[in-house]
């Protein structure tokens, strides 16, 4: 069945309340519109949150960018507020999908999805982000999972992602050549605390990878990472990449990153 | 008036069909309309036992739902190979029983089972989910290599063979192998393709109970032959009561040459519940469904002498046709592959020989380019392969071996009527900086990056075709093409054409065609196409065949009209016909200022009789009106080449392949319109490319189709190219009186091994297509391991 019920949210109290186990919200649709049309997921209700103002919008405070969820992809690829304070962050919106996904898509509705091979969940990694919903505050590291999967209940609704604005960062990225999800995407961050290398692309769920992390730690340079040794073991292998090529990709473009920070 | 031809009109369609104008069949809406949608098989091989519809009929809004039985039951025949190709030994090729509707087996995931007409799609569509079908799954046979030692999937079809077909002389070729220094083999995969146009295939057809005709509306490049084969073979209607209306349609790259099961059931469908039935495809029956592209497996070699002179060619192929013999599926991998597989070269002795196996997947017919970018891929490689092998350059081993007189009798089939193949490969090579190259690798190098340089020199035979030569051999029909020139009385002029464009730009290079030969202005002409009860009977539009043929006879109807036009004129001039002249639109007495313009002809032609004043300008016994028709049956194929040069820079740390640079130089003859054919040109270099570096169609070993949408199949879009340098020489065709030759195909001929051969010359590797960045990587990674291990 692909027809369902259709609610436009005027509040975030009314969308949870009008959430069940068989609804969806409604952000930019790039995931669930299509996931329906294939016969991969269907719903009784969906429930449009797009209206809702107070979730939209960025703002930029002394160390963090805090991201309304229904901000579009391409809200963050121009924003002069982004740019300026994590460049990386600004590039990684502007190397999602194509320009029609980029005008619909949502921040929030790319986290709450978690693909594994999806952008935003490794900037949420590599920018010790939290993510703000109407009920609590979840650190990016507890918040993803697996695949698909993230501590969000049934109900709770992502208000916003807070990034804390890294001194140095660099997003890199393969994009599958058919859709442009990552198959690969390393992004490094360096903050006063210490360095996170989030990988996204590579296993089912977005991970920090410490080995890679811990060798930035102690010398920020690509050299560093050339004794690391990446397995390959517990990667995905797929028409579009093997196990042994994403390894490869990883050391690689955490090299590259490092460089471009 | 100045000459059209030659000049960069803007396409006159364009307005339309940029602006959302434009009406194509899923635009096409009845009153009383039922949705049909198509249950297919999940498997890709399986017996049928039994299909269960009682559930489905009781759900809500639906109409009918026919299966197999009601297709045979009907007596509706099944879906046709239009091309009969003989064995070596000298059997007829073997095909498979194709009923539009599967009564026994499925033999590919897409194959159409039963179909549900109700009221709304989505009733249809729910309702289909509740068709049971009892399906006892086989082993699936996939694999294109090993299709000829698996299972067999048809009773009569031993090892799943449809021919094994042998053009050339193998004695000849044995001889010249063993006078040979050297042998040069290469073994290559042409990778399987899926064609993606952009409008997915639809069909809406309408029955009319008092009438007992059938409108079908649907997406085809050759709506005639649609009509012909839905009532001749299918014997769903007689011709007389089939009407069949192809509007616009965005695209078929071949894939909408030919009727399709859907089309046969829905017109059938539209009879039976006299209703109106419509079917628009969705993108994953399109991937599933749409006759795929290449699939070839190819051993091939090359004798050479030391000094490059190739003395002959051996090509062993095997051609995967998927689960059917769809309607161009045996000669695309035969007669339009075998011949142009020895290249633009001299080659004294050559054969081709292909087998045709059937596999567990969707038919495979003609695609873009239809077996000769197979064949250009074959012997460029090969060459390019004997240069490294020999030390030579690859342009001088190429120039070695091109013939130099014309016409010249090509090894396998063609004699081809004009060229200069070393002008355009000179020409590609200054526009290309050919000589740069080497600094131009030097920069990439200190960038880290691999530069490579590849070329292709291809000729091939298009615009088909003459009937004799192809109803010779095995084709079922004639290749001509028609036209009908038709002035209204107020002197515009609609002109009917045959053939059919769909994103071709007919409505402008046929409109100045017509302009010049009829001097009449460009806005006052209308190309008409696309409907078999508008203009007279023809044979639509791929091979690169529009221009050549169809719009040849326009060009006679065109004369027919001036002759006529110059009798009507000699009358009204008070002159000798033979003195009466015909240029830019008007008849002029020679030797005088006595003249009549075409359009006072054409209204003369129009009020025959005496009225007043006025007396009859038509001479004794000429019948009043101005139209004319011709059909054109061409001496020959017209045969474009060129030579591409393509230039990549490969990181080796990830295998990604860029394309740097690309020059192509190409002869079409004469150009109609310069700014259509660098459009043709661009599409057909991007189609190329994709094939080389990006598309590729994967089936898994069960049979699935893997790359079923757009998140797996990997289309090219504008980010992956360079501008692309373009250019042209110019031989006329001699075949034609316009002097054109085909432009539609050459770029999807020429770019893959363009590409491929930069690839390998950059990273030192063969590789198979598509040069994927893992692929790309690997490769760079075994010459690594080998560059430490020697050191
Ligand atoms: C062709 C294509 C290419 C793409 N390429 C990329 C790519 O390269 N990189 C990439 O990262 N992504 C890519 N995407 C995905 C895209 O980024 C989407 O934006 C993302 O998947 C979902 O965001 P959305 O706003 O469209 O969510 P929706 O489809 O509206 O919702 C998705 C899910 O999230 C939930 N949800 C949405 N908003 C909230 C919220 N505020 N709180 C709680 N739950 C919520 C919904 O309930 C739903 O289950 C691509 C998508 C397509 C179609």
């Amino acid at each position: 069945m692909k027809t369902f019920n259709y609610h436009s949210a005027k509040d975030v109290k009314e969308a949870s309340k009008l959430s069940s186990s068989s609804s969806a919200f409604l952000a930019g649709g790039m995931t669930t519109i299509p996931s329906i049309k294939l016969g991969l997921a269907s719903y009784k209700d969906i429930i449009d949150i797009k209206g809702i103002k107070s979730l939209s919008g960025i703002k930029v405070t002394g160390k963090t960018v805090k991201i309304g969820s229904t901000t579009k992809h391409v809200e963050v690829a121009k924003s002069k507020d982004v740019k300026k304070t994590i460049p990386s962050l600004a590039a990684l919106a502007e190397g999602i999908g194509d320009p029609q996904v980029r005008n619909r898509g949502t921040i929030g509705g790319s986290i709450a999805n978690n693909d594994p091979s999806a952008d935003y969940p490794s900037a949420c990694i590599a920018l010790n982000a939290v993510i703000h919903t109407n009920s609590r505050k979840i650190d990016a590291e507890k918040f993803f999972k697996g695949m698909f999967e993230t501590t969000l209940k049934s109900g709770e609704i992502i208000e916003a992602i807070e990034f804390s604005i890294p001194e140095k960062s660099n997003y890199q990225k393969y994009p599958n050549p058919a859709s442009r999800y990552a198959v690969v995407g390393v992004y490094v961050a360096k903050h006063k605390s210490g360095v996170n290398v989030a990988v996204t692309g590579a296993k089912s769920c977005v991970y920090n990878d410490k080995d890679l992390s811990k060798a930035l730690k102690n010398n920020f340079s690509s050299s560093a990472i050339d004794s690391v040794r990446i397995s390959s073991s517990g990667m995905n292998s797929d028409i579009h990449a093997s196990a042994e090529y994403r390894a490869n990709m990883i050391k690689v473009f955490a090299k590259k990153a490092v460089e471009a920070c | 008036m100045a000459s059209l031809v030659g000049s960069r009109v803007e396409r006159k369609e364009d307005k339309k069909l940029l602006t959302g104008r434009g009406k194509y069949t899923a635009d096409v809406n009845f009153i009383n309309q039922t949705f049909a949608y198509f249950v297919r098989s999940p498997h890709a091989r399986a017996q049928i036992k039994k299909v269960d519809t009682a559930k489905a009929m009781k759900a809500q809004g639906v109409v009918s739902i026919l299966t197999g039985a009601d297709i045979a039951n009907d007596k509706i025949g099944g879906l046709i190979a239009g091309w009969r190709i003989k064995s070596e030994d000298g059997s007829d090729m073997k095909v498979p029983a194709h009923p539009p509707l599967a009564n026994e087996t499925v033999n590919y995931v897409g194959d159409h089972v039963a179909v549900v007409i109700a009221e709304s799609l989505d009733e249809a569509r729910n309702a289909a989910e509740l068709v049971k079908v009892d399906y006892k799954i086989l082993k699936a046979v996939v694999d294109t290599n090993e299709a000829m030692n698996s299972d067999q999937i048809y009773k009569d079809i031993p090892k799943n063979l449809c021919f094994d077909w042998l053009l050339g002389d193998r004695a000849k070729v044995k001889e010249a192998f063993e006078k040979a220094d050297k042998i040069i083999k290469i073994d290559l995969i042409n990778n399987r393709l899926i064609p993606n146009a952009m409008e997915p295939r639809a069909a809406n057809a309408d029955y009319n109970p008092s009438t007992e005709e059938i409108t079908l509306y649907t997406t085809s490049q050759n709506p005639h032959l649609a009509r012909i084969i839905i009532s001749a073979f299918n014997g769903v209607a007689p011709e007389n009561k089939l009407r069949v209306i192809a509007p616009d349609v965005g695209g078929g790259f071949g894939s909408k040459i030919y009727p399709y099961a859907e089309e046969v059931v829905c017109s059938w469908a539209a009879k039976k519940i006299e209703r109106p039935v419509k079917w628009v495809a969705d993108r994953t029956e399109s991937f599933l469904s749409d006759c795929h592209g290449r699939d070839h497996v190819t051993h091939a070699e090359l004798a050479v002498k030391n000094d490059g002179t190739f003395l002959g060619f051996k090509n062993e192929t095997i051609a995967n046709i998927g689960a059917y013999a769809s309607v161009f599926a045996t000669v695309t991998p035969t007669y339009l592959f075998g011949p142009c597989a020895t290249g633009v070269y001299k080659m004294p002795a050559a054969y081709s020989n292909v087998k045709a196996v059937f596999t567990n997947t969707a038919p495979v017919d003609a695609y873009r380019g239809a077996g000769r970018p197979e064949a250009t891929y074959t012997i460029e490689t090969l060459v390019e392969k004997a240069a490294r092998e020999l030390g030579m350059d690859p342009a001088e081993i190429r120039m070695k071996n091109f013939p130099t007189q014309f016409p010249f009798q090509q090894t396998l089939v063609h004699s081809v009527d004009s060229g200069d193949y070393v002008a355009g490969l000179k020409k590609a090579m200054e526009v290309a900086d050919y000589k740069g190259f080497e600094k131009r690798k030097r920069d990439s190098a200190s960038k880290g990056k691999l530069r490579g340089i590849g070329l292709c020199s291809y000729f091939e035979a298009c615009g088909i075709a003459p009937s004799p030569v192809v109803m010779m051999l095995g084709c079922g029909i004639g290749l001509w093409e028609s036209a009908e020139v038709r002035f209204n009385p107020t002197g515009n002029v609609t002109v009917f054409t045959g053939s059919h464009s769909h994103g071709q730009g007919h409505d402008t290079t046929f409109a100045q065609i017509a302009a010049d030969q009829l001097g009449v202005p460009i806005e006052n002409i209308e190309i008409s196409h696309g409907d078999t009860d508008k203009g007279p009977f023809g044979y639509g539009t791929y091979g690169s065949r529009s221009l050549t043929v169809g719009g040849t006879a326009i060009v006679k109807a065109c004369d027919k009209i001036i002759a006529k036009g110059k009798r009507v004129a000699a009358k009204m001039l008070e002159a000798n016909v033979d003195d009466v002249e015909f240029s830019n639109g008007e008849f002029v007495v020679a030797k005088s200022n006595k003249k009549k313009t075409i359009g006072e002809v054409a209204f003369a032609c129009y009020l025959p009789g005496t009225y007043g004043e006025v007396k009859s300008p038509l001479p004794e016994g000429e019948e009043p009106g101005l139209k004319e028709t011709s059909f054109f049956d061409p001496a020959n194929f017209s045969f474009p080449a060129g030579s591409h040069i393509c230039e990549v820079e490969v990181d080796p740390e990830t295998g990604e392949t860029k394309v740097a640079k690309y020059t192509a130089i190409d002869d079409f003859g004469t150009i109609i319109n310069p700014l259509v054919v660098e459009g043709q040109v661009h599409g057909g270099i991007v189609q190329g490319i994709g094939q080389a570096l990006y598309e590729n169609c994967h089936y898994d070993n069960t049979g699935q189709l893997v790359t079923a949408s757009y998140m797996d199949y990997t289309m090219p879009r504008a980010d992956n190219f360079p501008e692309f340098d373009l250019g042209f020489t110019c031989t006329p065709a001699t075949s034609n009186p316009l002097g054109t030759k085909g432009c539609g195909e050459a770029g999807a001929i020429a770019s893959p091994p363009a590409v491929m051969n930069a690839v390998m010359n950059a990273i030192g590797k063969e590789i198979s297509m598509p040069a994927t960045a893992e692929k790309v990587w690997k490769a760079c990674n075994q010459s690594k391991k080998k560059n430490s291990e020697a050191a």
